[in-house]
């Protein structure tokens, strides 16, 4: 792996900075230890390191700039309205705004007496143990050295633990914010979902900015689905142009537990949605949605491994691309099943919009099996707006501009109808009409 | 005059497909342009709506005095010509609902009324559904998604119905019809005629014509209109098929 030794000493006097003054339990401090050893050791998986993880995904441009980790946030004048007309919002949701990485409980709109939902920096501090049997137990700092990097500064995030038996009926909706007020700004929230044995959870993600500069959010959520339990998640990606984006998911579900998730991404210069899914116990499910939006010279990657380990499990990939500029986007979705996933049923399906000359898609769908009793497909297109599509439009009295506007939200509502929280999905249907840019960039 | 069609010459992918075609439609009029399969019958429907891939050689369309060919097929439609295709779109995901109102909405802008409100606009969409008979149900998919070839044709009248076009072009809507739905075609065409509404009927057989009587009746041979005359000479088409007029004509002409 490529290592940059000035650059990662960086992040480690920052490292080294935070972690003097934390007053953190020794466990924790020991986690971030570990974390930054294997980051200096490994440092960033660039390209031409030959790291087939991120064969498509040029990440140069993360690693040559030095990003900075502030610890608390400097006061901003940020107001509740300045978030409600950012990101989605639903007063009657369980709502935990994090400016730069760190929670504001002023913005924040909760309900409950907060048992259950919690900011990660007070539970830290009062308990442990529970969190302590699962934080990095998902997300591997030995995987890539985002991860690494994310739990070196692990000092705030969500926790999200529903007891056995609980329909946990309010979505919960995490909003990362980047606010610009510091230069070159890196962030690095952490989450972590644990569910319960026949318990059930909606979580909606957003990362959105307050501003147009760099800034890098290097995320990290840990999902653990206990048995029969179901999560619905939702992850909402409208960072800002300049941004640069990497999200890690990683999720275990237990036995006859689902996972529904739907990834909503669009902005950043570099961004990627890294989700891993393992397939723990028998009868386990999961259906994962994408829309991805991209323009101007944007990277956007989508990489999805999902790991039927056990029998009988199911897992749906089902993703759309839309782009334009001379953007270019990856869908990288690998299926894995072992050779004890037997009756396994695996699709996945990749298909894309593509609006003009310059844009281009890297697909690679792909299915490793040694199982032999199992169903499975995979897919992929990719192609331009029809023109008899459009000529029907135009023969309507309909002018071009909105004839492919209809056609781009006709094609993305395959995915944008399946949201079931109304806010987020009328959010989503105004970024696709209203986006012009993204539809500008016309042949 | 609305529409003045002089001497077109039309290929398509560098093969001449229209090869001289004049015809005159005033106000008020139904014409049927009838013609055997690859007579350039669906070319000129095709042409006169703007479709591109379809190359003007030579030759004119005027639309109340004024060029067609330099107009977007959208300009065109706002001016009130409306093609109904032989082989509707489907539009996958794009909703009916949206795209009506939508294409209404257009017109009514270009004739500088404001946007149809919701409640008129269900009004609208309810009684024309109703009449049209198309299942409600219909209208909750994309457009045209999934219908059946008569259904497709309905929805053609629909949008025919609302959008009430000055010249309507339909493009042979009569073939692969059962009995119920081409009465329908014939009732949407016949509630239509009347004075400020023309139309222009593509067609490959004389079964609309029963139901429609069109005021003139065209053959459309090989590219050019090889013989005109009244509602009569659909009637001696039928009985004598195409061959009738090629020997008339005392030509050799590939049928």
């Amino acid at each position: 792996m490529y290592l940059d030794r000035a650059l990662t000493e960086q992040y480690k006097a920052d490292f080294d900075a935070v972690s003097l003054s934390s007053k953190d339990p020794e466990w924790l401090k020991e986690i971030r230890q570990d974390a930054i050893s294997a980051f200096m050791k490994n440092g960033f998986p660039v390209k031409a390191s030959g790291n087939e993880r991120w064969r498509f995904t040029n990440i140069n441009p993360i690693v040559r700039n030095k990003f900075n980790f502030h610890r608390d946030n400097l006061l901003s004048d940020i107001s509740n309205q300045d978030i409600r007309n950012l990101v989605p919002w639903d007063d009657n949701w369980e709502t935990l705004v994090f400016v730069d990485g760190s929670y504001s409980e002023i913005l924040s709109n909760t309900h409950s007496s907060g048992i259950q939902v919690n900011n990660l920096a007070d539970k830290l501090q009062e308990d442990g143990a529970a969190i302590r049997a699962h934080l990095g137990k998902y997300a591997s700092i030995d995987e890539d050295g985002f991860t690494a990097l994310n739990t070196s500064f692990l000092y705030d995030g969500a926790v999200i633990e529903i007891p056995e038996n609980t329909h946990y009926v309010k979505p919960i909706h995490l909003v990362f914010i980047s606010s610009g007020t510091i230069e070159n700004a890196i962030s690095c929230p952490r989450t972590l979902v644990l569910v319960g044995n026949r318990s059930s959870v909606t979580l909606l993600e957003t990362y959105a900015s307050l501003s147009e500069d760099e800034y890098f959010t290097n995320s990290v959520l840990e999902i653990s689905a206990s048995s029969e339990s179901s999560v619905e998640h939702f992850r909402y990606m409208i960072e800002s142009p300049a941004a640069f984006h990497i999200g890690t998911t990683r999720v275990k579900l237990e036995e006859n537990s689902t996972f529904k998730s739907t990834s909503i991404a669009t902005g950043s210069r570099i961004a990627r949605n890294d989700l891993n899914v393992l397939m723990d116990g028998t009868g386990a499910s999961c259906i994962l949605r994408g829309l991805y939006l991209t323009s101007g010279d944007q990277h956007l990657d989508n990489h999805i491994n999902i790991d039927h380990s056990k029998a009988s499990c199911s897992s749906d990939q089902y993703f759309k691309g839309v782009l334009a500029g001379q953007s270019r986007a990856v869908f990288s979705g690998r299926v894995l099943v072992r050779k004890d996933a037997q009756k396994t049923v695996a699709h996945q399906s990749d298909k894309n919009l593509i609006l003009s000359e310059g844009a281009r898609i890297n697909t690679k769908p792909s299915l490793e099996i040694y199982a032999d009793d199992i169903q499975a497909t995979h897919g992929a297109t990719a192609g331009a707006v029809a023109e008899d599509a459009l000529f029907y439009l135009r023969s309507r009295g309909i002018d071009e501009q909105t004839a492919r506007t209809l056609l781009v939200v006709g094609f993305a509502g395959e995915i944008v109808d399946k949201i079931e929280l109304g806010a987020l999905r009328e959010h989503v249907n105004r970024l696709i009409s209203n986006d012009s840019e993204t539809f500008s960039a016309l042949t | 005059m609305l529409l003045q069609i002089s001497d077109l010459h039309v290929s398509v992918e560098n093969t001449q497909i229209l090869k001289g075609i004049n015809l005159e439609i005033n106000e008020g009029e139904v014409h049927a342009i009838m013609g055997p399969n690859g007579s350039g019958k669906s070319t000129l429907a095709n042409v006169i709506a703007g479709r591109p891939g379809y190359m003007v050689t030579s030759g004119e369309i005027l639309y109340k005095g004024e060029s067609l060919l330099d107009l977007s097929p959208d300009q065109r439609a706002l001016k009130g010509i409306f093609l109904a295709f032989q082989y509707p779109i489907e539009l996958a995901g794009v909703r009916s609902r949206q795209f009506l109102k939508s294409a209404i909405d257009a017109v009514r802008q270009y004739q500088g009324d404001s946007d149809l409100s919701a409640r008129e606009f269900d009004k609208l969409d309810r009684d024309n559904l109703e009449t049209i008979q198309i299942n409600p149900e219909l209208m909750k998919r994309g457009v045209n998604e999934g219908f059946s070839g008569g259904e497709k044709k309905r929805s053609e009248m629909l949008q025919l119905s609302i959008l009430d076009p000055k010249l309507a072009v339909l493009d042979e809507t009569d073939s692969g019809l059962d009995i119920d739905s081409l009465k329908l075609v014939a009732e949407v065409v016949n509630r239509r005629r009347k004075i400020e509404n023309s139309m222009i009927l593509v067609t490959h057989y004389q079964r609309l014509l029963t139901y429609v009587v069109p005021d003139f009746v065209h053959v459309l041979l090989e590219g050019k209109i090889s013989q005109s005359g009244d509602h009569t000479l659909a009637q001696q088409l039928e009985e004598k098929g195409y061959e009738w007029i090629k020997d008339s004509l005392g030509e050799s002409v590939n049928i």
